[in-house]
C-alpha cells in the first residue's frame, strides 16, 4: 500500500485539508497535529482512508460518504453528525451527539460517549465500547446503537424504529421506550456488529430496546 | 376588533339582519370562533391542529403609508425611468452569493406538506421571474430542484433527508432555528400525508403521526451554532450562502446572536407566516407581528455595522407590491411568501368552494393543510387531489402574481423618488395608528411622533 500523504495541521488549514480531500489526490491520508480543531475531514464524499493522529474538536468527518476515518484520539460534539456510509472509528472517547442524524455507515467509539448519542439517528450503525451519557437515541428513527457498557438516563426517549442493545445499565428509559425481546435474528446482527467494530462480547449479555410505538399517532390519551 | 357577525348569511340561513332586528348582540369575549373553539375541545379532548399563519387582527403593513414626493422630494417617471429590483444575498462569505431578480423570496415549504405538483410549480414559478425558492423540512425533491435556478436547502432540526449530496446541490444553505407561526415549537405531520414517498424521504413509517424536533440535535446556543455554520461552509467549500431563519420573538437579540453566529443571511418571520400543521393556540399566542419584528432586526444590524452587508429577509403576512415595498422601507433587503405563493397556486380559490364546505370550510377559510384533502390539490399527498394542480399552470399565476407585486413596489419607490428597491428608507413612511407608529418606529401621520422613541 502507498504511504499516506501527510497533512499536517500545525502548518496547514482545516479549509486547505478538507479542499484536498474533497478532490483528493490520493487514497490515503494521516492527518498531524489537529489541535482540537473543528470540522477535521468534514464532507469526504470518497472512499478515501484518513487517520488523524490526535484530539479533534466538533463535528469530525461531519456527513461522512464513504471515507474510512480514524480519529487516535478523543472526538468532541457531533462526530460523524449525518454520516452517509463509510467508517468512523474513535479510538477514545467522543462528546455529545455521536452520530447525529447520521444515515447510513459505522461509527465505532472504542471508549465511551457523551449525552445524547445517536440522537435522530436514521439508519447509521454506532458501537460504543464504553458507556453512554443520558438522552441518547432521543427520537431515534432508524439504524443499531449497541453500548457494551451503561447507558444513561431517558434513553430512547421517543425513539421511532432504530434498535439499541445494552450490555450494561440502563439510568432510566425515556418516553415510549421499552425492553424487548432478543430474538435469533437480534443476537445474529448484534454479532455481526460487534464483528464489524473489532469487539468480542457475546451478544447474550446485551439486552435490547426500542419503541413501544405508543407515540406513533397524536390522542388525548398521550400523557408524555 | 369588530364586534359584528363576518357573515352577512350563516349557516342556519338567519341573515345578520334577522338578528340585528331582534336586538341580538355577539359577545366580543365569546365570540362564535370561540365557542366553537370550547365544543369542540369539550367534543374531541384535543387541541386544534391547523394551517396558516395567526388569524387575528394585527398591527400590519396596512397600518403604514408613503409619503409621495411633492415639492421637498423629487419623484421618478413611472414606466419609464428606471427603478431596479435586483438583490444579492449571501456576499458576506460565499463565494457564490445568490443573485435575484427580485427581491420577493419563496419561503420554505416541504415536499409532505405541498405536493411534488405544488413544489414544482413554485420552481417552475420563481424561475420564471429570476428568484428563489427554499426546500422546507423533508429533503430536496428532484421536481423542485430540477425547476428551481436558485434553491434555498433548509438545515432543520429534523434534518429529514438531508445529505451532504444535496447539500452541494444547493444553491444556499438555510439553517432554521424556527418559524414565526411556531417560534420554540418543532413541526408536525399528520399520518394521512406521510405516505410511502413522503416516509421514504424521511426515514420513517408510513402513515403516522410525524413529529420535527424544535432543537437541533447537536447544537445548543450561538456558540455552537458558530462551529455548526463553520462545518456546513466546510463540507461545501465555502461555496454558498448560509442564512439562519429564526421566528420573530426576541429579535433584537437573535438578530445579534445569528450574525455573530456567521449568517450571511438572516431571515425573520412574523407570527402572520403560516404553518402547515400547528396547534391553533401556538399560531395565535406565541411570537410577534412582522411589522414590530423589522425595526429590532434592523436596529441589531444597525449596531454591529452589518446593514445590508448581512441581509434581512422578511416574511409573515407579504400580500401585495405595497408589503413588499413596506419591508423594505424598513430596512430589509428582501421578502419570502408562502401563504400569499400557495393562493396564487389556487388554494383557497372560489371555485372549489362546494368541497371546502363540505369539509367543513368555506374558499376564503380553508386552513386544514394538516388533514391532506386540499381539494385544489396544494397540501395533499392524495395522487388524485394533487394531479389536479397543473404544475406549468400553477407556475405561470406564481410568475404574475410575483410581477405584479414587483411592478407594486416600483410604483411606490418611483413615487417616492428611488431609483432602486433597496434605496426605500423608513423615512419615506408614516402610521396609521399608535401601535403601528411604535413598533415599525415611524412618525404618526401628520406628526413627528414616534412613541417610544
Amino acid at each position: 500500500m502507498n504511504e499516506p500523504v501527510v497533512v499536517d495541521l500545525a502548518t496547514s488549514s482545516v479549509r486547505a485539508l478538507n479542499a484536498e480531500l474533497h478532490a483528493p489526490g490520493a487514497k490515503s491520508y494521516e492527518v498531524r497535529s489537529p489541535q482540537g480543531a473543528h470540522a477535521i475531514a468534514a464532507g469526504v464524499d470518497s472512499e478515501i482512508t484518513v487517520d488523524v493522529r490526535g484530539h479533534v474538536g466538533y463535528y469530525a468527518a461531519g456527513m461522512n460518504d464513504g471515507g474510512r476515518i480514524t480519529v487516535h484520539g478523543n472526538a468532541g460534539t457531533g462526530v460523524a453528525e449525518n454520516m452517509m456510509s463509510g467508517t468512523v472509528r474513535v479510538t477514545g472517547d467522543a462528546s455529545q451527539s455521536a452520530g447525529a442524524t447520521a444515515h447510513g455507515g459505522l461509527l465505532v467509539i472504542e471508549g465511551s460517549a457523551s449525552m445524547r448519542c445517536g440522537i435522530s439517528m436514521k439508519g447509521v450503525d454506532i458501537v460504543v465500547g464504553g458507556d453512554i451519557g443520558p438522552m441518547s437515541a432521543f427520537m431515534a428513527q432508524a439504524g443499531r446503537l449497541v453500548v457494551c457498557g451503561n447507558a444513561g438516563d431517558d434513553l430512547g426517549d421517543s425513539i421511532y424504529e432504530a434498535r439499541i442493545y445494552v450490555r450494561g445499565t440502563v439510568g432510566s428509559l425515556g418516553a415510549d421506550c421499552v425492553e424487548k425481546q432478543m430474538r435469533p435474528e437480534h443476537l445474529t446482527e448484534l454479532r455481526d456488529l460487534l464483528a464489524e467494530a473489532g469487539l468480542d462480547h457475546d451478544p447474550a449479555q446485551f439486552r435490547r430496546y426500542g419503541s413501544a410505538r405508543r407515540l406513533y399517532h397524536f390522542t388525548s390519551g398521550n400523557t408524555y | 376588533m369588530s364586534t359584528e357577525p363576518t357573515h352577512p348569511v350563516s349557516g342556519d340561513g338567519r341573515s345578520s339582519d334577522y338578528r340585528h332586528s331582534r336586538g341580538l348582540r355577539e359577545s366580543a369575549t365569546f365570540d362564535r370562533a370561540t365557542i366553537a373553539g370550547i365544543q369542540r375541545a369539550a367534543a374531541t379532548g384535543v387541541y386544534d391542529i391547523r394551517g396558516w399563519g395567526a388569524k387575528r387582527p394585527l398591527p400590519h403593513f396596512d397600518d403604514l403609508l408613503f409619503l409621495g414626493a411633492s415639492m421637498s422630494r423629487y419623484p421618478l417617471e413611472g414606466y419609464r425611468e428606471r427603478c431596479d429590483t435586483d438583490i444579492v444575498l449571501g456576499d458576506r462569505n460565499a463565494r457564490s452569493p445568490l443573485h435575484l431578480a427580485t427581491p420577493v423570496t419563496i419561503a420554505g415549504m416541504s415536499f409532505g406538506a405541498l405536493s411534488a405538483q405544488a413544489k414544482e410549480a413554485l420552481g417552475r414559478g420563481a424561475s420564471e421571474v429570476g428568484t428563489s425558492t427554499t426546500t422546507g423540512d423533508g429533503g430536496m425533491t428532484p421536481e423542485e430542484r430540477g425547476q428551481s435556478t436558485h434553491l434555498v436547502y433548509q438545515y432543520l432540526p429534523s434534518r429529514y433527508g438531508m445529505n451532504p449530496t444535496d447539500l452541494r446541490k444547493a444553491d444556499a444553505i438555510e439553517i432554521v432555528l424556527g418559524q414565526g407561526a411556531k417560534p420554540g415549537g418543532g413541526g408536525m405531520l399528520l399520518g394521512q400525508k406521510i405516505s410511502e414517498r413522503v416516509a421514504g424521504m424521511r426515514t420513517l413509517p408510513a402513515g403516522i403521526d410525524q413529529r420535527s424536533a424544535c432543537r437541533h440535535p447537536d447544537w445548543t446556543g450561538p456558540d455552537d451554532l458558530a462551529i455548526k455554520i463553520l462545518e456546513l461552509r466546510e463540507i461545501t467549500d465555502w461555496e454558498k450562502p448560509v442564512y439562519v431563519k429564526i421566528g420573530a420573538s426576541r429579535t433584537y437579540y437573535d438578530v445579534k446572536l445569528a450574525v455573530a453566529s456567521g449568517a450571511d443571511v438572516v431571515v425573520v418571520d412574523g407570527m402572520q407566516g403560516g404553518t402547515a400543521a400547528t396547534q391553533d393556540v401556538f399560531i395565535e399566542h406565541v411570537g410577534i407581528p412582522t411589522l414590530a419584528a423589522i425595526p429590532q432586526a434592523v436596529q441589531a444590524l444597525q449596531e454591529l455595522g452589518l446593514h445590508r452587508r448581512v441581509q434581512l429577509i422578511v416574511s409573515g403576512g407579504i400580500r401585495t407590491g405595497a408589503d413588499v415595498a413596506k419591508a423594505m422601507a424598513l430596512g430589509a433587503d428582501a421578502v419570502a411568501i408562502g401563504t400569499a405563493a400557495l393562493i396564487a397556486l389556487g388554494d383557497n380559490d372560489p371555485r372549489y368552494a362546494e368541497e371546502y364546505r363540505e369539509l367543513g370550510s368555506d374558499a376564503g377559510f380553508y386552513d386544514d393543510f394538516q388533514d391532506g384533502r386540499d381539494p385544489a390539490g396544494i397540501t395533499t399527498q392524495d395522487p388524485e387531489l394533487a394531479a389536479r394542480l397543473d404544475p406549468v399552470e400553477g407556475g405561470r399565476r406564481l410568475a404574475n402574481y410575483l410581477r405584479v407585486l414587483t411592478l407594486e413596489a416600483q410604483t411606490i419607490a418611483r413615487a417616492c423618488g428611488k431609483a432602486h428597491l433597496q434605496h426605500l428608507e423608513p423615512e419615506d413612511l408614516v402610521a396609521l395608528t399608535i401601535e403601528a407608529a411604535a413598533m415599525a418606529r415611524v412618525p404618526l401621520a401628520g406628526t413627528s411622533w414616534i412613541p417610544g422613541a
